[in-house]
């Protein structure tokens, strides 16, 4: 948002109060310095004293927000070790007195999880790329182009993050569950298929970029290329390079910094996603996010185990299996994931 | 950009338009093919009564306002689980917004191990899947004391020693109106939720801490003003459009997760009442978007910008 001119006025009045600054003490450099020497000591011990306090204060907020957000986290993850004994011990607290690995491996029997994460982390990625390229083509579209009714079509972009999708939700069911495209797949093999239960319609809707929440990566990389300098595209013109030419190998290349943000928005949404995944009925042994809804009846049922107290244990254990992946991913993508925030214009 | 091009009208600038077009023409495809035709089937569905017919068509019978009015009159639970699901929204929001500047602030200052806990504080951006949520509310109620039982402790006003009933009392014994003691309690025993759904706000928070010039708050202290100052005057005016951004995001999200969401999927996967289902998710996108738009014309009215 013009960063630039608005940085340029700002510097331009520093400089001129330094200026000014400088000015004052040479008139008078003696009343300057008697002033500071004076309230030199005090003023230090006041700071100090301020800066501690203010630290003290953040501190202790910042902890006891963390604390929120990472006291059940942690107790899920000391949850999933107890042992039955340990649950009923009320003495038993975080640390488990006979620590025990069943639950993980009933959990892991349950969710098949190796074969499930492994899909579900595929569908995941896949989708997460087709976000990126599509959504980064029509942003760039949008910012760099000048074309009829652009701003009414922008316009519609964000009439696609205000709407939440449950407002769409049945019409979409009903046209993937029978899906045709204007009639031209029933004249070819007589009878329009149904893509309920499969990974295609949010692979459809994905490349046609209006998937899971597509709208707001749309926006983000909109905001990111416009915040670029032309100079870069019309050297690369100059040059010789073509539309497509270069916007896949200089203009993405730029745009890293968003793309990292979009993609890994993307792809914790789409991993954690149950919506979609319960309108179009994805199979159970796709999806983690899907199959761990059922984990504890499935458990009860096939270990005959009926204290629901006791099923939450293994509850506990699936969770800290799915959410695994996601942040293994998040540690090490962590550093490149803020700096992208703060750099993609995500706010323009 | 668009100087230049309304100089020299070419075939040239044609061509590039057409080629710009191209760019957004798979969104626009989609947008036509599965966002404004469903959005058009949805009033369609909600002014008729749906049949799945075996073939795996439907079929449509126009009723008019039926549905509506069903709704609206006879249905047993619409009524109370709208209004449930805006009062929420309209309580959560603000709180939500100030909630993410004020620790956006916080986190945006430098300071030993700000990495560690700018990566917990989007820890719920990550871990935000439904059936997780529901799991770790229950874990969460069997932490004892602490932040994260807070809104348990405050709705059963604690059978332990301490009484909070005691510490309400007293507030509204100083003569503050016990609307406002009712929202700040309310504030406090939701303060589990407001901290988990604020991650994107932080984030979107922190990256317009970001883009202000580090020159305007030299220009505020040299000319003496104090940190509350700086932050009604260099702040808070600076971050105030993407203070929009954050308000749309948390309206749509909180709409999202609510109950009438869960209503109207019921509504048609379990009770296969498609046309009810419909009016209900109409019902309740306009009264989101009506909400929307006063609340940004409204802070648009107030909002300061730079350039």
């Amino acid at each position: 948002m013009g960063t630039d001119k608005a940085a340029e006025e700002a510097k331009n009045n520093t400089t001129e109060k330094k200026a000014a600054d400088t000015e004052l003490v040479t008139v008078n450099p003696r009343g300057f310095r008697f002033k500071r020497i004076d309230g030199n000591t005090k003023s230090r011990i006041i700071d100090t004293f301020k800066s501690f306090v203010l630290g003290l204060g953040r501190w202790v907020i910042l902890i006891g927000v963390a604390y929120v957000i990472i006291g059940p986290v942690l107790g899920i993850i000391s949850r999933s070790f107890f042992s039955d004994a340990d649950n009923y011990n009320t003495m038993v607290y975080m640390i488990p007195q006979s620590p025990t690995f069943e639950r993980y491996e009933i959990a892991f029997d349950t969710l098949n999880y190796s074969s499930t994460a492994l899909s579900t982390i595929l569908y995941s990625l896949t989708l997460m790329m087709i976000q990126v390229l599509m959504c980064s083509m029509v942003g760039y579209g949008f910012a760099r182009y000048d074309f009829p009714l652009k701003k009414a079509l922008f316009g519609c972009v964000v009439v696609m993050i205000v709407i939440p999708t449950h407002t769409i939700m049945l019409p979409l069911y009903m046209t993937f569950a029978n899906f045709d495209i204007f009639g031209i797949l029933k004249l070819i093999t007589g009878s329009s298929p149904n893509l309920l239960g499969t990974v295609w319609p949010m692979y459809i809707l994905t490349f046609f970029a209006c998937g899971l929440r597509s709208g707001l990566y749309i926006y983000i990389f909109n905001q990111f290329f416009r915040g670029l300098p032309k100079e870069i595209e019309e050297a690369a013109y100059v040059d010789g390079c073509g539309v497509w030419y270069t916007y896949f190998r200089i203009m993405l290349r730029n745009a890293i910094p968003s793309a990292v943000t979009v993609a890994i928005f993307s792809l914790v949404w789409q991993y954690n996603d149950t919506f979609y995944a319960k309108l179009f009925n994805i199979s159970d042994s796709t999806l983690l996010s899907k199959r761990i809804a059922s984990l504890a009846s499935t458990v009860g049922n096939v270990y005959k185990i009926y204290d629901p107290n006791i099923l939450q244990l293994y509850m506990d254990a699936g969770i800290v299996l799915v959410i695994l992946p996601l942040v293994i991913i998040y540690i090490v993508l962590q550093k490149q994931f803020i700096e992208g925030v703060e750099r993609s214009g995500i706010v323009g | 950009m668009g100087k230049l091009k309304k100089k020299n009208r070419l075939t040239l600038t044609r061509k590039r338009s057409a080629k710009g077009f191209l760019f957004i023409v798979p969104w626009l495809i989609g947008f036509l093919c599965f966002y404004l035709r469903s959005l058009f089937q949805t009033v369609q569905f909600s002014l008729s009564e749906l049949t799945v017919s075996p073939g795996g068509g439907y079929t449509l019978d126009f009723v008019g306002l039926d549905n509506f009015i069903y709704a609206f009159r006879a249905h047993g639970t619409f009524k109370q689980v709208l209004t449930t699901s805006v009062v929420n929204m309209l309580v959560d929001v603000p709180l939500i917004t100030f909630f993410s500047l004020m620790l956006a602030m916080l986190l945006n200052k430098k300071f030993r191990g700000r990495t560690l806990m700018r990566a917990i504080f989007f820890l719920p951006v990550i871990i935000n899947s439904e059936a997780i949520l529901s799991a770790m509310k229950v874990v969460a109620s069997m932490m004892v004391g602490g932040l994260s039982s807070a809104g348990a402790e405050v709705s059963e006003a604690a059978s332990s020693g301490v009484s909070i009933g005691y510490y309400i009392g007293m507030f509204s014994n100083l003569g503050l109106p016990s609307s406002l003691i009712d929202y700040v309690v309310g504030a406090v025993g939701r303060i589990s939720n407001i901290i988990n759904a604020s991650g994107v706000q932080i984030i979107i928070f922190i990256a317009a801490l970001q883009s202000i010039p580090g020159s305007m708050y030299e220009v505020a202290k040299i000319e003496g003003a104090t940190a509350y100052e700086t932050f009604w005057k260099v702040t808070f005016p600076m971050v105030m459009p993407h203070i929009i951004t954050v308000v749309v995001y948390t309206v749509v999200d909180s709409f999202i997760n609510s109950d009438v969401v869960t209503l109207a999927y019921n509504t048609a996967f379990s009770e296969k009442n498609y046309g009810l289902s419909s009016t209900f998710s109409l019902v309740s996108t306009l009264i989101t978007c009506g909400i929307l738009a006063l609340v940004v014309r409204y802070i648009q009215k107030r909002t300061f910008y730079y350039n």
